[in-house]
């Protein structure tokens, strides 16, 4: 099976993006697309701008000037988490932000929230159609359980889980939400090899099956290296490079800022 | 039933249960965390489409094919869907790794192979130059391999089903014609045996051989259409074919597939089985982690606890074989019934069994005693592959923790010089493709050699010591029964795993391995911090508890004055769980003393040479194939004798 990076307009663009906060510049002047389909990772040392990135294409920042498209029309940078949600972008993050009471079950059909139309009176009397799209939901859910091979924490309050399988929730609950796009904010942070390896295996699934595009930060090289089209480096706010993982690992204001000394593993 | 052929063979038993039972549940399986269930005539249905797409693929009658994977519905009905066309099932152990898959596969020389899913998959691919009569790979479940497009005859079961249902819709008597050609004379299996030595061995069984003693067993326990089995058991070991295909069928009951291993005690619980199979060291794991909950519980329910278990060991298996119990010890039990039992019997999804069975290895007393005191039917029985399973069984009432119960219905035992052998209609055509070792196992008047030593008892029930070539001497001539002492040892919560040394030597030693869960445990709660496996098993108050339970099992073998002189004087605790992919255990987690004898030579001699320690590297697999070394510094312990037994006074 042969995946095809979409060459019509990219489904995400950042456009001259500044971002301050008071006299902290966190973004200066960044521009950067992803295409459909595309894997692009951002790397960069900490407080380069990863995050703040991330914050402003899910809407939760607003840009101090610049432009921010989606598949070529212009939007707000700051938009309400339902709107984002709407666009068909999904996150998860860095610091794992699920309901640790919850099933991971729960938790993972909260992701479909944004996917449900009903009202709540046809949902309290469990009304023919709301009962049809719950159980659709629950299917849907079921199926990203299978998917991320969790079937046996399914009862299970994520609370009470080990940290590498919150990981695999937090990507159940963004994968409910059927996104076009999907953000990872360091998937494999505090994850063990064989974590590492699920996690990837499950990361490149959703992408070259379901054709979901990507854009994750990680601090992993072998990771970034391995699974991503196109790899952008930040520093200091600003984007230093923006090319494939070979010509990255080649290029010296790279290696500089954040690689360090090129060396064989 | 005039007229009919009678249901002889495992296709024609299939036909007369969708005739009977059409609506009954024969299968169910979780799938997207639902129950799914299949009738028998929908399975009949299934079975047949399954029958004709197999032979459209080139499975031709007397060909072999593989079936490799968790226990799955569709797995289960590949079995009679290939016997329906004359050809025979060879189901192979799912965690094997690919050259033990290989040997297999390329000894049986099977033309296809019916598999889970994409781990499996790769297992023959990565083999697949060494089978050169594989012609199709068979897989049910399509994850992971939509990349595949390049792999020659790899084909969907669902398509191949597709393909089964034109061919029935074009001739409708197709199916008929060839499940009438069946014999009950013909091979029904290849079950490859995971033997403590040696390459497995293809172990060749008629319908007839199957069926016949599984339905006597079917009457022993009163197995009806409404038990339910849990099918958790490896597809290729010969109790899971009886249990979730003979019986199924004979019975007509439903067999339900777990939904992942992982998820097979939860599965247990809900399905609530009235009928269930466990090896000894299933029922251990319960106890165990039992124990180490109520360890942690609330000082009331604990309290409460070993209060009514007290109860429960002095009336409860009384209570269990209708023995006669006063009034006031009845009135407690009920009262622990209501409060303790029933909803301990729920937890570990026990709550509805109407019989249990054990068998493999020996369980230990305790292990065995703590299950029928909560009022769980379990029983023991003794069976072989070799034997369609069934050589000796308990009945209801007859249950012993020391005994394997009396001879099965229909079958023939004797003990010749220590040796338990047997035959009847469940015995085996031989070894497939190995004349030889088929000569070797049987005796000249037509008895099998089980190869373990045993006797009966007054009251005609089996005891096994230990496997006859085992049994050896001490060079004072003293006897040496190591897997009895072995079982002994192992009987302790603390030890998992434990590997007696004594043959032609001057005294008794053994290797232990702990039990990672409960000693950890233990551990923890003594406030000992440790990294794993090898840094607790290298602790001085760990190799105390462990001297401890050596002591135990000394005093023990001193009351037998056969095994008296044969009392343990030194141990050590390996620094590395011992591990069926290091080849150290088999399959179904038996010791290979050999093998270990091997491995850790330099242990065995450090032993014997009275050293206080030696420096090990033993070299590991894991699971992805991966190799690696761990190294460790193991201490060696002495221990006391037992004083001997006072004469009695």
């Amino acid at each position: 099976m042969k995946r095809e990076i979409g060459s019509g307009p990219p489904v995400t663009a950042l456009e001259n993006i500044h971002l301050s906060f008071g006299g902290l510049r966190a973004l200066q002047d960044v521009s950067v697309a992803v295409q459909p389909r595309e894997r692009l990772a951002i790397i960069g040392p900490n407080g380069a701008g990863k995050s703040s990135l991330f914050n402003i294409i899910s809407g939760i920042y607003t840009a101090s000037s610049g432009v921010v498209r989606h598949k070529g029309e212009e939007r707000p940078s700051r938009m309400k988490p339902y709107e984002v949600a709407r666009l068909g972008i999904a996150r998860t993050f860095q610091n794992i932000a699920l309901f640790p009471g919850m099933s991971a079950l729960d938790n993972i059909m909260t992701g479909r929230n944004s996917l449900m139309r009903r009202g709540i009176l046809s949902e309290a009397l469990q009304l023919g159609w709301a009962r049809r799209q719950e159980i659709e939901h629950r299917r849907r859910a079921e199926e990203i359980i299978d998917f991320l091979e969790i079937p046996s924490v399914r009862r299970t309050p994520v609370g009470e889980l080990p940290y590498g399988m919150q990981k695999r929730v937090e990507l159940g609950r963004a994968l409910a939400a059927e996104p076009e796009l999907l953000l990872l904010d360091e998937p494999m942070a505090g994850m063990n090899l064989e974590e590492k390896e699920d996690m990837c295996r499950f990361i490149l699934d959703v992408n070259e099956i379901q054709g979901t595009t990507l854009i994750l930060v990680e601090h992993d090289m072998g990771v970034v290296m391995d699974i991503s089209d196109r790899v952008a480096v930040f520093d200091y706010g600003r984007k230093i490079a923006d090319a494939a993982p070979d010509d990255v690992r080649r290029d010296q204001t790279v290696i500089d800022a954040y690689l360090g000394t090129a060396h064989e593993h | 039933m005039a007229g009919k052929p009678a249901a002889n063979t495992f296709p024609r038993l299939l036909r007369a249960n969708a005739e009977h039972l059409g609506d009954r549940p024969a299968y169910r399986e979780k799938e997207f965390g639902i129950w799914q269930t299949w009738t028998w005539s929908e399975v009949a249905e299934e079975v047949r489409h399954l029958a004709l797409g197999l032979r459209s693929l080139g499975l031709d009658r007397g060909d072999r094919f593989a079936i490799i994977g968790d226990n799955r519905p569709h797995l289960y009905w590949s079995f009679t869907a290939g016997q329906a066309v004359g050809a025979i099932p060879v189901p192979c152990y799912q965690d094997s790794v690919a050259e033990e898959i290989a040997y297999v596969c390329e000894h049986a020389g099977v033309r296809i192979a019916v598999v889970e899913d994409q781990e499996q998959v790769d297992k023959l691919i990565e083999v697949r130059d060494r089978l050169p009569e594989l012609r199709a790979i068979v897989y049910t479940d399509p994850r992971g391999l939509e990349r595949y497009d390049e792999v020659e005859g790899l084909v969907e079961l669902a398509a191949v089903s597709e393909a089964g249902k034109g061919l029935h819709g074009r001739d409708p008597e197709d199916y008929e014609r060839e499940v009438a050609r069946g014999r009950p004379t013909d091979v029904a299996a290849i079950l490859y045996t995971s033997g403590t030595t040696g390459r497995p061995k293809g172990v060749l069984l008629t319908h007839a051989n199957l069926i016949e003693p599984a339905r006597r067993a079917v009457k022993f326990d009163r197995l009806t259409h409404s038990d339910e089995v849990l099918a958790y058991l490896p597809m290729a070991w010969v109790g899971d074919f009886v249990f979730s295909i003979a019986q199924c069928h004979i019975a007509g009951f439903c067999v339900n597939c777990p939904e992942s291993p992982e998820t097979v005690l939860t599965d247990l619980r809900e399905i609530g089985p009235t009928y269930y199979f466990a090896p000894p060291r299933i029922f251990e794991n319960m106890l165990t982690s039992l124990m180490v909950r109520m360890e942690n519980a609330a000082l009331v329910k604990r309290r409460l606890f070993s209060y009514f278990l007290g109860v429960a060991r002095r009336v409860g298996c009384d209570i269990l074989d209708g023995k006669r119990v006063n009034p006031l010890q009845r009135l407690q039990y009920a009262v622990g019934n209501l409060l303790i039992y029933a909803p301990l019997r729920d937890v570990l999804g026990l709550g509805r069994i109407r019989v249990a069975y054990t068998a493999g290895e020996a369980i230990g007393p305790d292990v065995f005693r703590f299950f029928r005191s909560l009022g769980i039917n379990l029983k023991q029985l003794y069976g072989q592959t070799e034997a369609s399973v069934y050589v000796t069984i308990q009945a209801d009432a007859e249950a012993r923790a020391d005994t394997v119960g009396a001879t099965f219905p229909g079958v023939e035992v004797r003990i010749q010089d220590q040796e338990v052998q047997f035959r009847g209609d469940g015995v085996f055509q031989g070894y497939y493709r190995d004349d030889d070792a088929t000569a070797k196992s049987m005796t000249e008047d037509g008895f099998v050699r089980t190869g373990d030593a045993g006797y009966f008892d007054e009251a005609g029930h089996l005891r096994i010591v230990d496997r006859a070539k085992d049994v050896g001497a001490l060079t004072d001539g003293t006897l040496f029964a190591p897997k009895f002492i072995e079982n002994k040892l192992k009987f302790h919560p603390w030890i998992r795993e434990a590997v007696a040394f004594g043959h032609e030597r001057d005294m008794a030693c053994c290797m232990i391995n702990i039990d990672l869960e409960a000693v950890g445990d233990w551990a923890e709660r003594r406030g000992i911090a440790y990294s794993g496996y090898t840094d607790l098993a290298r602790q001085t108050e760990v190799y105390e508890l462990v001297r401890d339970a050596i002591r135990e099992v000394n005093a023990d073998l001193a009351e037998d004055p056969a095994l008296r002189g044969s009392q343990l004087r030194r141990f050590l605790v390996l620094h590395k769980e011992l591990d069926a992919d290091d080849g150290e255990l088999t399959r179904t987690r038996k010791v290979r003393r050999t093998v270990i004898g091997q491995n850790y030579g330099e242990l065995v001699e450090a032993l014997y040479a009275g050293r206080d320690s030696c420096r090990v590297a033993a070299e590991v697999t894991f699971e992805d194939g991966r190799r690696g070394t761990i190294e460790a510094d193991v201490q060696i312990w002495d221990v006391d004798e037992a004083a001997p037994v006072a004469a009695a006074a």
